[in-house]
């Protein structure tokens, strides 16, 4: 195929931009079809050229691995030595990115033309998924941090709208703000990474330059302590959009969101924004063992905390919400080890399962006229047959039991997280010169300290110094190996809870007898077309994607992670590992076994509705239970601990400094004293202005007159 | 040039270049003098008369803009008369890419502001419009002067107008507040005035700024100069302590003179800083910047932390405008190019968008007659494009990509970090450690306000717009009027385009920047380190310099 998508790339990016703006301008006065027509093929048109450009890149790959294609629009911020341009790049991973974003995006929008179709702000509604197809495009399309940043922030805006797109319940716009500040918060730490990068780099933040620079022994950032100080910058916006300890807090509250958004957004793609950017910057965040290690540790002990949340809520999206928390989690463990692909494969089909779930609530809810309570539900399997199978299908997929999606790239994680590891022989040979000028500079200090001068320095002090240094750097990578072992762990764990509670959630959800009202049950009705076939689509995804990833020692089977290599090359150099065929044989065999003891737990306490053992077993666990069904009480410590005080701080300086300090003293005080000003105002208010204009113009014009 | 204004105009217009920023500067006054000979009672005639002139000027800038040459260094279009022979006074004005970007402006807004009033200014509309042109010629006078007196001169005239305009057009405590501003202002002006003054005794009897800046100073009398410009301007721009007066001022001011102010009349005091005290005094400059970082990073948070307690939804955007210039004043302190570029242009950014937020706030406050955040409530439901304008604009105050305050602010934290990291620590332009890291902490912290911004923005969005309709008096709101949505569309359009393709806004001051950066900056570094050079030699010299590219 002759055809170079480059100048088609902005068509990806612009096509929904589009659909959104006419949309939002005019979707008042279309009628509904009209606006479902603008808004789906906006987003079909953009996929399908997706798909051409991943063809066409595929045909380009052929001959050169390194391919990729790159469109520059304008510079769009230029100032001293700075300069930041519009423009995209296709290559392997953002073209698998664009077709997540665009396939389950168009999915959704389908979807939505249902599930909206009683709701009056359907116009706003198309309008704000459009742009939020947008921003997710510039955001994995962009050819810089800076384009990454605009979507990333886009994407932030869109979300805060969906999420409070129903304002009129302030539940659910505090939600929204909720969501929106805690993101920003995670922003700091990544504008202040990208400062330093532009500060301590060449003065760009383009992919291909950060990738040279720091395959390059630059002598500035090739600093060890420099280096993990921006990648655990990077990680705190990441942990921000990809809800993450400690600021995982606003995406359960983001359920308030109608529910195909909470599928797109909320599952499948913006949140998993924070992966891609660790994936797309593999090349400087494999130089900090460091930085990976609480990257990896962060992501275990959110997977494993928010999967123990969803063992005991009620709310069928709030499960589903922590299980996105636990997935993401997953999703860093892998990026955190070093296993960019396994990652990035996870990302891949946790989009398409968890969308199929959360498609699939909705649909139950829709069903269900509102109610979200599973304790309401069951013995829905009768009524709803379609969305009963695409779910269950998911919950197999998402519980990692073979062949489905779910366990190739689980399974992939999990193996190479204890597989993987560092190569310390590259990291110093990279770090050399570094540590020369950290010896260089200490040696000096520590002369000077004594009352020496710089001439009695030995060069062999500083050789000595810096050989000390690195000694201590390598132990300290190798210390690191422990926690490896301790994500392993974690991991397992969150998959035991994963495979409980969705499969709790499946059996009080759709076996057993109706527990909730009659009337609510007479209407129900199974999805119509429009929903299915989204949830049929993604079932069928959640299915045979992982085959895309196929195991067996990493072998040419593997087309997923072979496709994302020339990306990730760099990543793989400095962090890989080998894994013996029978070892990665009884991974596979232990975290099956894992996941089918989660479903038989699930399947002993609930099939058929609440066993008797289940509130027994909540009773016995004491405090536990209450622990957990309040969330660890997160939200209420943020609460006391932070927004509290700001606000008692914020009124008392408002008080004390404003009103009395500078006011009352410093302004009032003076201003007694000048009492006779007043008298000014008092003229003034008498109105005389007139006069006071007429004098004004004649006297500058008279001193004019006066000295010419 | 027999030294007479007339003559010398004459001569101008017939021989040299057309003198536009003459024309410029007097053209709102010469409509005003037009306005004094039309009755009162044809409130029409006034709107159309100030409109007209507003416009008319608009044009003019147009044309500036037009004839202006973004690669040149130094003044353009340079109109020099010796206006007052027997002083020393020259009618000396031209622009560059520092204050064109402000009298693009100030063209714009005035005409956006005059539309917007009427409906604000019920009263008096003759007084009003005349109010407003000799306030736009003050502005533009005190953007084009580059004689100290002439810029003193229109520095004053002024603050008559707005005075005025508070006061007479203002809310309920509207004395109060005139005098606030008037005593703030005043005492600013006065020792600016005074050091003015001393300057033209040192430099041999004359104003002209290019001459007084090579005149030789001790590093005392600089301080004290330094400090008396940099009150005047600390004042007007506000900076931290000197803030308490905008908040009432604004509260008082009706919807025109609220945007005004905000939209230009700070800005000058980041201009003068720019202009004069800082090319006039660097030495000083270079002995203050670190004290300027710290209050712009106190006024940052301070401001943030003041708006998100306020329950006056114009006293909330008055206080945002503490913490907003609170950046751009960070840029200056900084000074380098990427921060100055960021600090110019976030001071055009914020004269739109806070501008256009005071305008919002009006259109509300003349439907209802209350600005207290807890009167409303809700509705979004009945002034759904009101709405949609108010949430944009908010963005653009929060500083989304793609808006234009992201723009500026971005560039202003990325040359702040520079600073911090890159500025080299030995002589001759070392700025010292203690320098670096001091900007690394103040953009540290500045960084806060990116939350704290949102923080206070959404909470009053969300508890005016959304939740449910609590107040019946609400339900019948009538959304944005088509001239309304005119008004805040036009801004509109400007936060978009600078946010999407700043580049035409950048270039426009890039070179005067560059040229301004250049000569100044070792200067200013040279105190910084010579203050910590003792202190650090020893150090120093043993640390490699950073490497430049």
């Amino acid at each position: 195929m002759d055809w170079n998508p480059s100048a088609f790339l902005p068509l990806i990016v612009g096509m929904p931009l589009l659909g959104g703006i006419i949309n939002g301008l005019f979707g008042k006065r279309f009628s509904r079809q009209m606006v479902y027509f603008i808004a789906n093929t906006a987003v079909l048109t953009s996929f399908l050229l997706a798909v051409m450009g991943f063809f066409a890149l595929r045909q380009a790959t052929v001959a050169n691995p390194d391919a990729a294609f790159r469109t520059e629009l304008f510079h769009w911020i230029a100032a001293g030595n700075y300069s930041f341009d519009m423009a995209f790049l296709l290559d392997p991973l953002s073209s698998v990115m664009i077709m997540v974003v665009t396939g389950v995006g168009f999915l959704v929008h389908l979807y939505s033309t249902t599930y909206m179709h009683e709701d009056p702000g359907y116009a706003r509604y198309f309008a704000y998924l459009n742009l939020f197809i947008f921003s997710m495009l510039m955001l994995v399309l962009g050819k810089n941090l800076a384009m990454l940043f605009i979507g990333w922030e886009g994407v932030g805006a869109c979300s805060y709208l969906l999420i409070g797109f129903w304002f009129k319940d302030m539940d659910k716009a505090e939600a929204g703000q909720k969501a929106f500040v805690v993101n920003r918060i995670g922003d700091i730490g990544f504008v202040v990474a990208i400062f330093l990068l532009l500060a301590y780099g060449n003065g760009s933040v383009d992919y291909d330059n950060l990738k040279m620079l720091f395959s390059d022994q630059v002598h500035t950032l090739a600093h060890a302590p420099t280096i993990t100080l921006i990648c655990l910058l990077l990680f705190v916006g990441a942990a921000g959009k990809s809800a993450q300890i400690p600021l995982y807090v606003w995406l359960p509250d983001a359920m308030a969101g109608p529910t195909p958004v909470s599928a797109l957004i909320h599952a499948a793609t913006m949140v998993t924004a924070g992966v891609y950017m660790i994936a797309r910057l593999n090349f400087l965040f494999a130089l900090s063992p460091h930085a990976m290690t609480v990257v990896m540790m962060v992501g275990a002990l959110t997977a494993v905390m928010a999967a123990s949340i969803g063992l005991v809520q009620n709310d069928i999206k709030k499960v589903l919400a922590y299980s996105t928390v636990s997935q993401l989690g997953y999703m860093f463990i892998a990026v955190g080890a070093g296993a960019f692909a396994a990652g990035v494969f996870h990302l891949f089909t946790h989009a398409f399962f968890k969308a199929c779930l959360f498609l699939g609530a909705g649909a139950v809810i829709h069903a269900m006229h509102h109610e979200q309570d599973i304790r309401n539900m069951g013995g829905l399997r009768k009524k709803l047959p379609k969305v009963h199978a695409t779910f269950l299908i998911a919950c197999i997929a998402i519980a990692g039991l073979p062949p489905l999606a779910g366990f190739f790239s689980k399974d992939a994680i999990l193996a190479e997280t204890l597989a993987f590891h560092p190569e310390t022989e590259k990291l110093e040979k990279y770090f050399e010169p570094g540590f020369e000028r950290q010896a260089e500079a200490q040696v000096a200090t520590e002369a000077l300290s004594k009352g020496k001068t710089l001439g009695d320095i030995d060069k062999k002090d500083i050789d000595k110094k810096s050989a000390e240094l690195k000694k201590d750097y390598i132990e300290s990578i190798h210390g690191l190996g422990l926690f490896r072992k301790i994500a392993f762990g974690l991991g397992l764990m969150a998959a035991l809870m994963t495979a409980f509670y969705m499969f709790r959630l499946y059996f009080m959800t759709f076996t057993g007898e109706y527990r909730g009202d009659k009337h609510t049950w007479d209407h129900a009705h199974d999805s119509p077309w429009p929903m299915a076939s989204a949830l049929i689509i993604l079932a069928f995804l959640s299915v045979v994607g992982g085959w895309l990833g196929m195991p067996f020692h990493h072998g040419e089977w593997n087309k997923f992670f072979l496709w994302l290599e020339p990306v990730l090359s760099r990543g793989k150099e400095l962090v890989h590992g080998h894994l013996e065929p029978a070892m990665e044989y009884g991974l596979m065999a232990g975290s099956t076994l894992v996941a089918a003891l989660g479903v038989g737990l699930a399947w002993a306490l609930y099939n058929g509705g609440t066993s008797d053992k289940a509130p027994q077993i909540a009773k016995a666990s004491g405090p536990i239970y209450g622990l957990l069904l309040n969330k660890y009480w997160v939200d209420e410590l943020y609460f006391a601990a932070i927004i509290k005080p700001l606000r008692a701080v914020s009124q008392l300086l408002f008080q004390l400094v404003d009103r009395f300090l500078v006011d009352a003293l410093m302004v009032r005080g003076p201003g007694l004293i000048l009492l006779g000003l007043s008298n000014v105002g008092r003229v003034v208010q008498n109105g005389e202005v007139q006069a006071y204009l007429v004098g004004l113009i004649v006297g500058v014009a008279a001193l004019a007159w006066y000295f010419i | 040039m027999d030294g007479t204004f007339t003559q010398a105009w004459l001569q101008t217009v017939s021989g040299g270049g057309f003198p536009t920023l003459t024309v410029l500067t007097l053209l709102p006054m010469l409509f005003a003098i037009f306005a004094l000979f039309i009755p009162g009672e044809l409130g029409f005639a006034h709107k159309a008369m100030s409109l007209v002139g507003s416009l008319i000027t608009g044009l003019v800038g147009l044309v500036v803009l037009g004839q202006f040459d973004r690669g040149a260094v130094g003044l353009q279009m340079v109109d020099n008369f010796n206006w007052i022979p027997s002083l020393g006074v020259r009618w000396l004005v031209g622009v560059d890419g520092l204050s064109l970007p402000y009298v693009l402006l100030t063209v714009g807004l005035t005409p956006i502001v005059l539309i917007g009033a009427w409906s604000a200014i019920e009263k008096r509309w003759k007084e009003f419009g005349i109010a407003m042109l000799v306030l736009e010629t003050g502005m533009l006078g005190s953007l084009v002067a580059t004689d100290l007196m002439t810029f003193y001169v229109f520095w004053e005239i002024m603050l008559v107008p707005m005075f005025l305009i508070i006061g007479i057009w203002g809310g309920k405590q509207r004395i109060a507040a005139t005098v606030k501003f008037f005593l703030y202002t005043m005492f600013g002006s006065l020792l600016m005035l005074v050091a003015i003054l001393y300057l033209y005794q040192k430099g041999g009897g004359t104003f002209v700024l290019s001459q007084l800046a090579t005149v030789q100073l001790s590093d005392k009398e600089q301080l004290w100069l330094f400090g008396a410009f940099a009150l005047a301007f600390m004042i007007k721009v506000p900076v931290f302590p000197f803030h308490t007066w905008l908040p009432d001022a604004h509260t008082e001011a009706p919807t025109p003179g609220s945007v005004i102010l905000a939209g230009v009349l700070l800005k000058l005091g980041t201009y003068g800083l720019l202009r004069f005290a800082i090319p006039l005094f660097p030495a000083a400059m270079g002995k203050a910047s670190p004290l300027l970082a710290v209050l712009a990073t106190i006024g940052i948070v301070f401001g943030a932390l003041m708006a998100y307690v306020q329950t006056d939804v114009k006293r909330l955007v008055a206080y945002s405008s503490v913490s907003h210039l609170g950046f751009v004043m960070l840029g200056i302190a900084v000074f380098n190019e990427e921060a100055l570029q960021g600090a110019i242009l976030q001071g055009v950014n914020h004269g739109l968008s806070t501008g256009a937020l005071f305008l919002l706030v009006g259109f509300l406050y003349e439907r209802r007659h209350t600005r207290a955040i807890s009167d409303f409530g809700g509705i979004a439901k009945t002034m759904p494009v009101y709405t949609a304008f108010f949430v944009f604009i908010t963005m653009s105050s929060v500083a989304l990509p793609l808006t234009n305050g992201f723009v500026g602010e971005f560039l202003i934290f990325a040359g702040s970090f520079k600073e911090g990291v890159q500025s080299s620590i030995l002589p001759p332009d070392g700025g010292g450690v203690a320098w670096r890291t001091m900007v690394l902490t103040c953009a540290g912290v500045a960084t806060l306000g990116i939350v704290l911004g949102a923080v206070y923005m959404l909470s009053m969005v969300r508890r005016v717009f959304f939740g449910p309709i609590t107040n019946a008096a609400n339900e019948l709101l009538k959304d944005l009027t088509w001239r309304e949505r005119f008004l805040v569309g036009t801004i509109s359009a400007f936060v978009l385009w600078i946010g999407i393709a700043p580049g035409a806004m950048l270039r426009l001051s890039e070179t005067t920047v560059h040229a301004m950066v250049q000569p100044i900056r070792p200067q200013i570094q040279q105190v910084r380190s010579k203050a910590d050079f003792q202190r650090e030699m020893r150090n120093a010299a043993m640390i490699r310099p950073q490497p430049t590219r």
